[in-house]
């Protein structure tokens, strides 16, 4: 999607830019599509990202 | 009518499930457990709601929400007991053998040589489990009494306290495949059929799903399967055994399904949303009846 009303933030490994189709929510994950991480919206305003973490024990379905 | 949808992390399922709310025009907060205090005494907030799904991939949190919830009265989507029945491998099988429903044969022990009297009681090859865990972790094929022998070792060494219970099921002889049903409100929606050619078939382990038609067999055990846990929402994976038929070899009460809508061309999301507005809307018209 090219037309975002949310300002872009950038990937913590490879400093791409990471567009949202629509304001993320906390805990959102969003993919890098261009270092291919996955990432964490850890505050959204402004709208901050890191590293989603490892899994972990207690994770699944 | 108020819903409020919990989570941890917010993945393709969680917004695929808020895309739907608002596509139905349905009211929802999403809530992030991980900033959530809560009060077993107080609803405060939580009374708004009719009903709260709960979508968090952590468990620990997902059990810590829904017991509190539940015990302010909060309507919880999945209950309390569908999830603690779900999510203990111990506790699915025997709300499945309560309830008549064929799965494989298991021992439980807790003790290392008890284990491996499990182990062989089962025969070779056994697959010993942890009792909580998902996504393949942990799940081991023991082919002999050497590997039966470290392996349990090994366990009761490294593992935490939970890795201390043997939970041992009969190695079914299935062709490469397993199949999953998603069951909306009780009733089977969707099915999938998983292929790979390691013997542990999970799509977060690369295996590839295709959809697959729902025959009366498969609508018949997911059906029953949802009833004995009284699960609202559950994913109920199916082993074929070349003798028995159809096993049930797990139940999953937070269902992935963004793999399973395209192939299988039924709006899982959808169905997830409108079936939670109608719990709550069955709610909120009774609270109105009463008061
Ligand atoms: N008794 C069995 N006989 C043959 N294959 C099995 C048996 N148990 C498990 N498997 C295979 O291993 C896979 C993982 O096992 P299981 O589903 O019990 O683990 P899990 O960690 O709960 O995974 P998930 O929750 O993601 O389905 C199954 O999908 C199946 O392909
Ligand atoms: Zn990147």
């Amino acid at each position: 999607m090219l037309e975002t009303t949310t300002p872009p933030a950038l990937c913590p490994e490879c400093d791409a830019e990471i567009r949202f189709a629509r304001p993320p929510l906390n805990g959102e994950i969003a993919h890098c599509s261009a270092c291919s991480a996955e990432l964490e919206v850890t505050c959204t305003q402004p709208i901050r990202l890191e590293l989603a973490p490892e899994v972990e024990e207690d994770w699944g379905e | 009518m108020r819903l409020a949808m919990t989570y941890t992390r917010l993945r393709t399922e969680e917004r695929l499930l808020l895309d739907a709310f608002e596509g139905q025009g349905i009211d929802v907060d999403p809530i992030d457990l991980r900033s959530a205090v809560f009060d077993p005494a107080d609803a405060g907030d939580w009374r708004r709601y009719d009903a709260v799904l709960d979508r968090s991939v952590s468990l620990t949190a997902t059990l810590t929400a829904v017991r509190v919830l539940e015990g302010l009265g909060v309507r919880c989507i999945n209950p309390l007991s569908a999830v603690e029945a779900c999510s203990d491998k111990l506790a699915t099988t025997i709300a499945l053998l309560r309830a008549g429903v064929p799965t494989p044969a298991v021992r439980v022990a807790t003790g290392v040589e008890s284990g491996l009297v499990a182990i062989e009681a089962i025969g070779y090859p056994a697959v010993l489990k942890p009792t909580v865990g998902s996504w393949g972790r942990l799940v081991a094929r023991v082919n002999d009494r050497d590997a039966a022998e470290a392996l349990l070792e090994h366990r009761a060494t490294l593992g935490s306290a939970q890795q201390g219970v043997f939970y041992v099921q009969e190695h079914i002889d299935k062709p490469d495949r397993d199949i999953r049903v998603f069951v909306v409100g009780g009733e089977p929606v969707a099915a999938i059929v998983r292929h790979s050619a390691h013997w542990v078939t999970n799509t977060a382990r690369g295996a590839t799903a295709e959809g697959l038609e729902l025959t009366d067999a498969l609508r018949s055990i997911a059906r029953r399967s949802a009833k004995a846990v009284g699960a609202d929402l559950v994913a109920v994976d199916l082993l074929e055994c070349p003798r028995r038929g159809l096993l049930v070899n797990e139940l999953n009460h937070s269902m992935e399904f963004r793999n399973s809508i395209t192939t299988t061309g039924v709006d899982i999301p959808g169905l997830i949303a409108r079936y939670a507005a109608s719990i709550a809307d069955t709610l909120r018209a009774r609270e109105a009846a009463s008061a």
